[in-house]
């Protein structure tokens, strides 16, 4: 057969196409399963990490189901609306033009409530994001984690770091005449027993800026819902 | 087959990539897709290991295919058996290696167009045996990952003072160093330029011991 | 403002040869004289311009879990992103054949200057590299997708120059022998991404 003419030519694309789309959809199909846990249950980890709780992948879901007792999810207003909280992308909500839906996690334990925010921000060089944790009174920070992808390592990559997140606990979101306040990232270093202020990464001060943006307008989105 | 498989002949095609013919270090070839992932050591070694099996899978099936594939467009043809490939060994990472496959980003992606696989198909496996094309292809991809790991190891160890194995974990190195008597970590290995540096000495340090490797401009 | 800053960013700090050593094995092969980096470097901008967008466009409305849905309800929910690779690879294949031939047609001058590189290009690592990169940062718009592969072709163009530049000076100097060509280039280009990095936090 010639092996040039153009009818083998196409034959042969043809059944080259048909055999590599086999192959790859099967293999789509059946790793998809694995692929899709492995993002659950890191998304589950992150949210755990927020309330000081480190658990392995593996334990993930477990501790996840046993804590997170409740997920809501909140509108604009703060009102609670039906839908999935865990399924839900931050990101393509904060950047849909039309309704917004915010989730939340209650964690609980031992009797002890705490409110926990999915955030989502732009570092230096590209997305951050984290989970802060609220206690009972919707105000006091619990615990907070970051995350990034790819900041400068040693500078920025530092918001992962357990230096910067612990000094956030015990910070206040309102002021005590219940303005919203938020918690601000400062440069050179707060100054002691500020309660909306923590020490900002020398060196890595963009970042620290995001972090900071992310913070204030997150938690104003959902500033109806802890003020209720 | 009338040789036998492990013949001189066969081991040479494993053995002239790791030295007399590395890749990177001598045929400058997949330069590219790779060094941007030699923080760690772990992460460099699951790299390697993914672009030996995508250059001796490659390989194999274009040597099975080579008498049937038509020349017009042979390109696209090993482009395609390259992309699938590495598509499946995408798929593979993100469900069994998750945590490192989220390290490689869009690096595994980028196997596709590393020079080193084009550049065996063309010149070895179009025109060789399945059995010495898996050879040649393991070979190279194994001396494109040899160079991956020296540069990750150097990196790794006097970036952050630690190793990170893979199965094993992180081994704390130099951090009690760091710790205890003022030692400070070379924060500059951490950053992209260094890579190439690193690789650069290494070329010197390679061609100082075998010298016919020398350009003379 | 957004599009000055993601093609300043492409071109000075997220450079892709000395950010992700993107391109390098083209970038060392034609970086011996000025002029035919030069050349190259040209090529890379136009192509990088052109297949970001299409890929972005691609991506967006074929590949992405949700982007048939332009097809109606019953397609939302596809998710066709494990074939990104082989298509993006594609569209820059082909799409580097088309613009061959039609500079050729068009503008035989160009082709004069750009010809012999353009089929080097459709296996450059930078080009897939750019469409990968426009998948993970997730551009609002088609414009900052095509502002990002301008500026990333400039960065590429600007540090392929700069170093052939560099490389026929070198010619007259005396370089331990050992680090003649490869060696002295890799750590040059070392040398400069770090000048580069100084760029670093610059936000318009």
């Amino acid at each position: 057969m010639d092996v040039n003419s153009n009818k083998y030519t196409i034959g042969f694309s043809l059944v080259m196409v048909v055999i590599v789309a086999l192959i790859l959809a099967f293999a789509s199909e059946s790793l998809k399963p694995m692929q899709k846990k492995n993002v659950e249950r890191e998304k589950m980890q992150n949210i755990l990490q927020s309330v000081g709780l480190t658990v392995t992948r593996d334990d993930a879901r477990e501790n996840f189901n046993k804590f997170i007792t409740e997920q809501i999810v909140l509108n604009e207003k703060g009102e609670k609306v039906d839908g999935l909280a865990f399924e839900i992308d931050i990101l393509k909500e904060y950047k849909s033009g039309g309704q917004k839906n915010f989730p939340i996690f209650i964690y609980e334990n031992n009797g002890a409530k705490k409110y926990i925010i999915p955030l989502v921000g732009k570092g230096l060089w590209g997305p951050i994001w984290g989970y802060i944790a609220l206690n009972e009174d919707k105000n006091t920070i619990a615990g907070a984690s970051f995350d990034h992808k790819t900041e400068t390592p040693g500078l920025g990559a530092e918001i992962n770091q357990g230096w910067f997140q612990a000094p956030f606990v015990g910070k206040k979101v309102f002021d005590e005449s219940g303005t919203y306040q938020s918690v601000k990232v400062i440069k050179g270093g707060a100054k002691e027993g500020d309660l909306h202020g923590v020490d900002a990464i020398s060196g890595g001060t963009i970042t620290s800026k995001g972090v900071e943006e992310m913070l204030i307008r997150t938690l104003k989105t959902y500033e109806p819902y802890l003020k209720s | 087959m009338s040789e036998s498989l492990f013949s001189k002949k066969n081991l040479k095609l494993i053995k002239d990539p790791l030295n007399d013919s590395n890749p990177i270090t001598v045929q400058v070839l997949g330069i590219c897709s790779a060094l941007a992932i030699t923080v760690k050591v772990e992460t460099a070694f699951v790299m390697a290991v993914s672009v030996i099996a995508v250059t001796a899978g490659s390989n194999v099936i274009v040597s099975l295919l080579r008498n049937v594939i038509p020349s017009r467009i042979r390109i696209i043809v090993q482009l395609v058996i390259v992309a699938s490939l590495v598509i499946l060994v995408d798929q593979v990472l993100k469900a069994f290696v998750y945590d490192v496959s989220k390290q490689l980003s869009v690096f595994v992606g980028l196997i596709i167009t590393n020079c080193i696989i084009m550049g065996r198909l063309e010149a070895f496996a179009l025109a060789n045996k399945p059995w010495a094309s898996f050879m040649d292809g393991v070979g190279n991809g194994v001396g494109y990952g040899l160079i991956l790991v020296i540069v990750a190891f150097f990196r790794e160890i006097f970036g952050s003072g630690t190793l990170t194995l893979p199965g094993i974990g992180k081994i704390e190195i130099l951090t009690s160093l760091a710790e205890n008597t003022g030692y400070q970590h070379n924060g500059l290995m951490i950053l992209p330029p260094m890579a190439l540096i690193t690789v650069g000495v290494y070329i010197w340090i390679q061609r100082s011991r075998n010298r016919k490797l020398i350009e003379n401009h | 403002m957004e599009y000055i800053n993601i093609f300043v960013k492409g071109i000075f700090i997220e450079n892709m040869i000395f950010a992700y050593f993107l391109g390098m094995c083209s970038y060392l092969a034609v970086s011996k004289t000025v002029k035919t980096a030069n050349g190259l470097g040209l090529a890379v901008i136009f192509v990088l311009g052109v297949t970001v967008p299409m890929n972005y466009l691609l991506e967006n409305y074929v590949l992405k879990e949700g982007a048939l849905s332009w097809l109606g309800q019953d397609y939302a929910g596809i998710d066709l992103s494990f074939l990104s690779f082989i298509m993006f690879i594609a569209v820059i294949a082909s799409m580097v054949q088309i613009v061959e031939m039609a500079v050729e047609k068009f503008a035989p001058a160009l082709y004069g200057a750009l010809g012999i590189f353009l089929p080097l290009i459709a296996v450059n690592c930078s080009i897939l590299g750019g469409a990968l990169f426009m998948q993970e940062r997730q551009y609002a718009n088609i414009g900052e997708a095509t502002v990002f592969g301008l500026g990333s072709g400039v960065g590429w163009w600007l540090a392929i120059v700069a170093i052939a530049a560099i490389r026929e000076k070198i010619k007259y100097s005396h370089i331990p022998a050992p680090l003649r060509g490869l060696g002295i280039t890799f750590i040059i280009t070392g040398l400069m991404g770090i000048a580069f990095m100084s760029f670093m936090g610059i936000k318009l």
